[in-house]
């Protein structure tokens, strides 16, 4: 997966084409490292198909919250540079962000 | 054929590692089974101060890294799959997992634990993570220098609040009563903090905002008044964190378990439960503390329980 920072986030997501998938994380979140090695088994899956990022909000805040995260997990997914779902808190699981990608590849 | 275990558990928390723990440890075959992440609700504390003898410093993660390590000495498997379905008609339980695979056990133990309790407010869905939080650990970061909400009298509410000090500019304790009811020294400390407000007698009736928390609608029980806590226009946004008690997650055994009135599971002080050969621990049981103490005090009972039931069963 593909490690975002606030300089990179524009290039690579919003000024990208295609399905981008980004799991934002910190480093005070316990669920969202546990999760993570989840949405790495769905990278494998679906990289063909959809760009893997992940971003630590830890230090990109006011980034997260102009993609309108305040909680976390949140795992978004942008087609062209525009979010079009999300799967936040409890609905952050495996099932849940493979039924949402599914759902708009 | 699907797999037999002496002893399945469900949950690993610390009541479930603890049983897992005692029941690998007097040599029985041990399979920890646990939906979400291991740990339960402890993995969103960063502080254990009252666990006695955890080292200073210890968070909910590395106790519970502890455990798991522990488990895994003496040889319990922990499988990260969820019970959708369970048999505990035959002396043989079975249970029916996620992945469509079934385990056997002679013996379980319910360590399925609790979970924050919603609000139950309109606007409360679309706005989790958006605003609202039920874990101060995970979200705390975003609303940094932001005005932040907790709601909740009880231990954990006031508790955080103090932890929310650290990175709000104020944090306001809605509460629906009008006193605390958290442990007084924890109360003092909440008193004493300069960055603290209360409002008394109130409950949230709704929330509002188009993607963000922009609005939150108070009520006061006394005189029904509502207020109307909008966001300062300048950062167009605040932050409400829920601690408003806790529900047992007893839904998978209700079909199968009498459930007290409160929906956690009755077990007598040996951990059984009704149904002989199934016991449970933690906070998933009718008691009157719950705290990672009294769980792992829980799972090490049931689990020698678990123990005395199998060697005195004929299977």
């Amino acid at each position: 997966m593909l490690v975002l920072d606030k300089k990179t986030f524009e290039e690579e997501v919003l000024n990208q084409d295609g399905f981008t998938l980004v799991d934002y994380f910190s480093d005070g979140c316990e669920p969202c490292k546990a999760l993570m090695p989840d949405v790495e088994d769905l990278a494998e899956a679906y990289g063909d198909q959809v760009k893997f990022c992940k971003l630590n909000t830890t230090g990109a805040r006011r980034l997260a919250i102009s993609q309108r995260v305040m909680g976390l997990p949140a795992i978004l997914l942008y087609k062209d540079g525009e979010k079009v779902d999300e799967c936040t808190k409890d609905d952050a699981t495996k099932a849940e962000i493979e039924a949402m990608i599914n759902k708009h590849i | 054929m699907s797999q037999q275990y002496d002893v399945v558990i469900i949950g690993a928390g610390p009541a479930g590692l603890s049983a897992g723990l005692y029941a690998a440890r007097s040599r029985m075959s041990v399979l920890i089974l646990e939906k979400e992440k291991k740990g339960g609700q402890i993995v969103t504390t960063d502080e254990v101060a009252n666990y006695p003898g955890s080292v200073p410093e210890a968070t909910g993660p590395s106790l519970i890294a502890r455990m798991v390590e522990q488990c895994h000495e003496f040889g319990a498997s922990i499988e990260m799959k969820t019970v959708v379905d369970l048999d505990f008609e035959s002396k043989i339980k079975k249970l029916v997992l996620n992945d469509g695979s079934t385990v056997e056990a002679k013996s379980v133990i319910i360590a399925t634990g609790a979970q924050p309790r919603k609000l139950g407010v309109d606007g409360e869905k679309e706005l989790t993570g958006k605003g609202i939080s039920y874990c101060a650990t995970c979200d705390a970061d975003f609303f940094t220098d932001l005005d932040v909400y907790c709601i909740g009298g009880g231990d954990t509410a006031v508790e955080e609040a103090i932890y929310l000090t650290k990175f709000a500019s104020k944090v306001t304790i809605v509460h629906r009563r009008d006193e605390l009811r958290a442990a007084k020294s924890i109360q003092e400390k909440a008193f004493k903090n300069e960055k603290i407000e209360f409002i008394w007698d109130a409950v949230v009736e709704e929330v509002n905002g188009d993607g963000i928390v922009e609005q939150m609608v108070l009520r006061n029980k006394k005189t029904d008044e509502k207020q109307v806590i909008d966001a300062p226009e300048d950062v167009g946004t605040f932050g409400i964190f829920v601690f408003v008690g806790y529900i047992p997650n007893t839904n998978l055994f209700k079909d199968h378990i009498e459930l007290s009135k409160r929906g956690y599971i009755d077990t007598c002080p040996e951990m059984k439960t009704e149904i002989p050969g199934v016991f449970a621990a933690g906070d998933v049981r009718e008691k009157t503390l719950r705290q990672v103490v009294t769980a792992t005090a829980d799972g090490a009972i049931a689990a020698t329980q678990a123990e005395h039931y199998i060697s005195n069963t004929e299977f």
